[in-house]
């Protein structure tokens, strides 16, 4: 397998970030395919996620966007094609497996259990338990210090809408659960963070909250792939755009190189990239 | 501002509750209050309705009936909360129940011997279910269906039908009949295990991660996965412990009947499921908690004491705990309901 390079033809690299390309991208894949029977859910996508830098996923309603990240999150296994982390191939069989390599994802349907209040939902499949036999032999889980933490997590992110951590989350409304999802990730992610639709069901004030977040991953030298339909927050945010378009990459641009209505113009295929397959 | 008006709305909360709906709110919170309601109210009915029912050694007698169902409804209730069905209870624990005795009277095998092969059957058993479920993703309800009647001709094929009376059997097979008295009050040491199963697993789904993940995958199974549990690995687990559950069962039922039958306890099936529901596990899983279905056992086997000793007929008795079902489901649809 060759090292993945950068395209420029594809839109450069983000100006005055050249040393983050110069490195190796964190996360990439290489030709995936997936089909579901007969519908072609991913053409042979290529993508490259560099460290510490935010990558936006754009394309229409059923482009493949959150096929592709499933696909690179273990939630899909895909046909065929090459996932690396760090350089080396990656075989995720299930989401567990991503997120012991240190990659958190925000799945489009949240993925959060309602019966269960949000303590245990930011700390599903990732229990504590007590110290000493209580929790060695016993297995005793930790109820109260994970409560504890859990609650530090929600108001590190500045929730503020989310108070007790007992509450079952069939008890919140649309965009609290979302901000638990957001939570959950945020606090567990390690290398890579992946978040898609974040801000769907979040009003103005959550969503620049979920944008500061993503702008602090990024800080604390993350890589977030981001898959929004608001061009706005992806023009605020991203560092480069990877447009997703009919189960295939329509090509990567950068704020600086493409403005919103060519990013969307290439989205909806009424302008192509140069250089792009 | 913002102060005034959440103030406002909790004015208007507190108002707006009638004392209905502050019972439906506790009812949402505690779902196994309701069934305890319900125990205490027939306790007190019987003890109206006949001089006997409240005494020492009928409620010994009520809680050796119980013990079978109670011990059975346990591995129901993880299993509902999986947001599947067991239709095989009653199939599993008869094959093992005339697997055990039928070693240790005929193979003349060694009673603890023999035990342990009846209960590894049942777990055998159970996991056959779980892998049915889990690998080849057929429906619970339909997979247990099948079961239920394969390990039912195993049993009677096995048996030949017949039954072994316990003084055929050796002691150990008898034991969970046995038990001591206090004053007039008889305990058996079946009734013993069956708490001490209600303690263990209690622990297990209230206490550890296990738990939690039986209630996640019951809840929602695709956002389990998406979040890292390993729901097929937990399935399988269900149905296997359930099955161990129904071994332990067996055992109890031997000691209780004083004989291994292979069509004793012919609604095994009902008598576990109508406890789990009594007790307020929802049928669509992931809500649940096993000491509504400890109290759940109790009202049904309450309901059929009670009304054999004020000397209603059996049909009767059949048609209270039908009524009893229907309405527990629909209180529990009532609590549902409840506005956050
Ligand atoms: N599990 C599945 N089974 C069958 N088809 C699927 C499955 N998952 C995705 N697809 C198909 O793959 C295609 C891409 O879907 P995907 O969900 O990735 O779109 P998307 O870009 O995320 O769209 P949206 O913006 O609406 O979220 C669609 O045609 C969809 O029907
Ligand atoms: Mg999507």
């Amino acid at each position: 397998m060759s090292t993945p390079t950068l395209e420029v033809a594809h839109g450069g690299v983000p100006e005055g970030k050249e040393d983050i390309y110069a490195k190796e991208p964190v996360l990439s894949a290489r030709k995936l395919v997936i089909t579901f029977g007969r519908v072609v859910g991913l053409d042979g996508v290529d993508l490259d996620l560099y460290p510490g830098e935010v990558l936006a996923v754009i394309g229409d309603n059923g482009a493949g966007k959150s096929t592709l990240i499933k696909c690179l999150t273990g939630a899909y296994v895909a046909d065929s094609g090459v996932i690396t982390l760090n350089g080396q191939p990656v075989h995720f069989k299930k989401p567990q497996d991503a997120r012991e390599a240190g990659i958190e994802t925000v799945y489009q349907q949240l993925a959060v259990i309602p019966a269960l209040d949000i303590a245990s939902n930011l700390y599903l499949a990732r229990e504590e338990r007590r110290r000493g036999p209580l929790g060695s032999v016993l297995r005793m889980l930790d109820k109260k210090g994970m409560e504890k933490r859990a609650g530090q997590s929600v108001q590190d992110l500045g929730i503020q809408t989310i108070q007790n951590m007992s509450q079952a989350v069939e008890t919140l409304s649309g965009g609290q659960r979302q901000a638990v999802a957001v939570a959950r990730a945020a606090a567990f992610g390690s290398k890579v963070v992946v978040l898609d639709e974040p801000t769907a069901a979040l009003g103005v004030k959550e969503s620049g909250m979920v944008l500061d977040m993503v702008k602090q991953l990024r800080d604390r030298g993350l890589s977030v792939i981001l898959i929004s339909h608001n061009m706005p927050h992806v023009w605020e945010v991203a560092d480069r755009i990877h447009i997703q378009r009919l189960g295939g990459r329509a090509g990567v641009v950068t704020p600086q190189t493409h403005d919103m209505g060519e990013g969307v113009a290439i989205m909806t295929g009424a302008k192509r990239l140069e250089g792009s397959s | 501002m913002s102060t005034e008006v959440t103030s406002a709305a909790a004015e208007f909360a507190r108002r707006q509750q009638s004392p209905l709906q502050r019972v439906q709110h506790q009812l949402h919170g505690r779902p196994w209050l309701s069934p305890l309601f319900l125990l205490l109210v027939a306790f007190v009915a019987f003890f109206i309705g006949s001089a006997t029912f409240l005494t020492a050694s009928s409620m010994g007698i009520l809680l050796q009936q119980t013990a079978v169902v109670a011990a059975l409804a346990v591995g129901q209730t993880i299993v509902i909360l999986t947001a599947g069905i067991d239709l095989s209870v009653g199939a599993v624990m008869v094959l093992s129940m005339m697997v055990m005795a039928t070693l240790a009277k005929d193979g003349g095998m060694p009673g603890i011997l023999a035990l342990a092969v009846g209960v590894l059957l049942a777990t055998a058993a159970g996991a056959l279910n779980g892998l049915l479920v889990t690998r080849i993703n057929l429906p619970p309800f339909i997979v247990t269906l099948g079961t239920l009647s394969v390990f039912t001709a195993i049993a009677l094929l096995y048996s030949g039908g017949e039954s072994i009376q316990a003084d055929h059997l050796p002691r150990l097979l008898n034991f969970l009949g046995e038990g001591f008295g206090i004053g007039d009050f008889r305990l058996t040491w079946g009734i013993i295990v069956v708490i001490l199963i209600y303690a263990v697993m209690g622990f297990v789904l209230s206490q550890t991660a296990w738990g939690r993940y039986v209630y996640a995958v019951g809840d929602d199974p695709e956002s389990a996965r998406l979040s890292g549990v390993p729901s097929k690995r937990i399935l399988l687990a269900v149905y296997t412990v359930a099955g161990l559950i129904y071994g332990i069962a067996a055992w109890i039922l031997i000691g209780r009947a004083g004989a291994a039958t292979p069509n004793a306890f012919p609604d095994a099936n009902l008598a576990s499921i109508t406890a789990v529901v009594i007790g307020g596990t929802s049928l669509f899983g992931g809500r649940g908690r096993l000491v509504g279905t400890l109290i759940g056992a109790l009202i049904v086997q309450t309901l059929q004491f009670g009304l054999s000793q004020m000397g209603v007929d059996q049909q009767w008795r059949v048609l209270a705990t039908g009524i009893l079902v229907i309405v527990a489901v629909a209180v529990d649809q009532w609590i549902r309901k409840v506005k956050a």
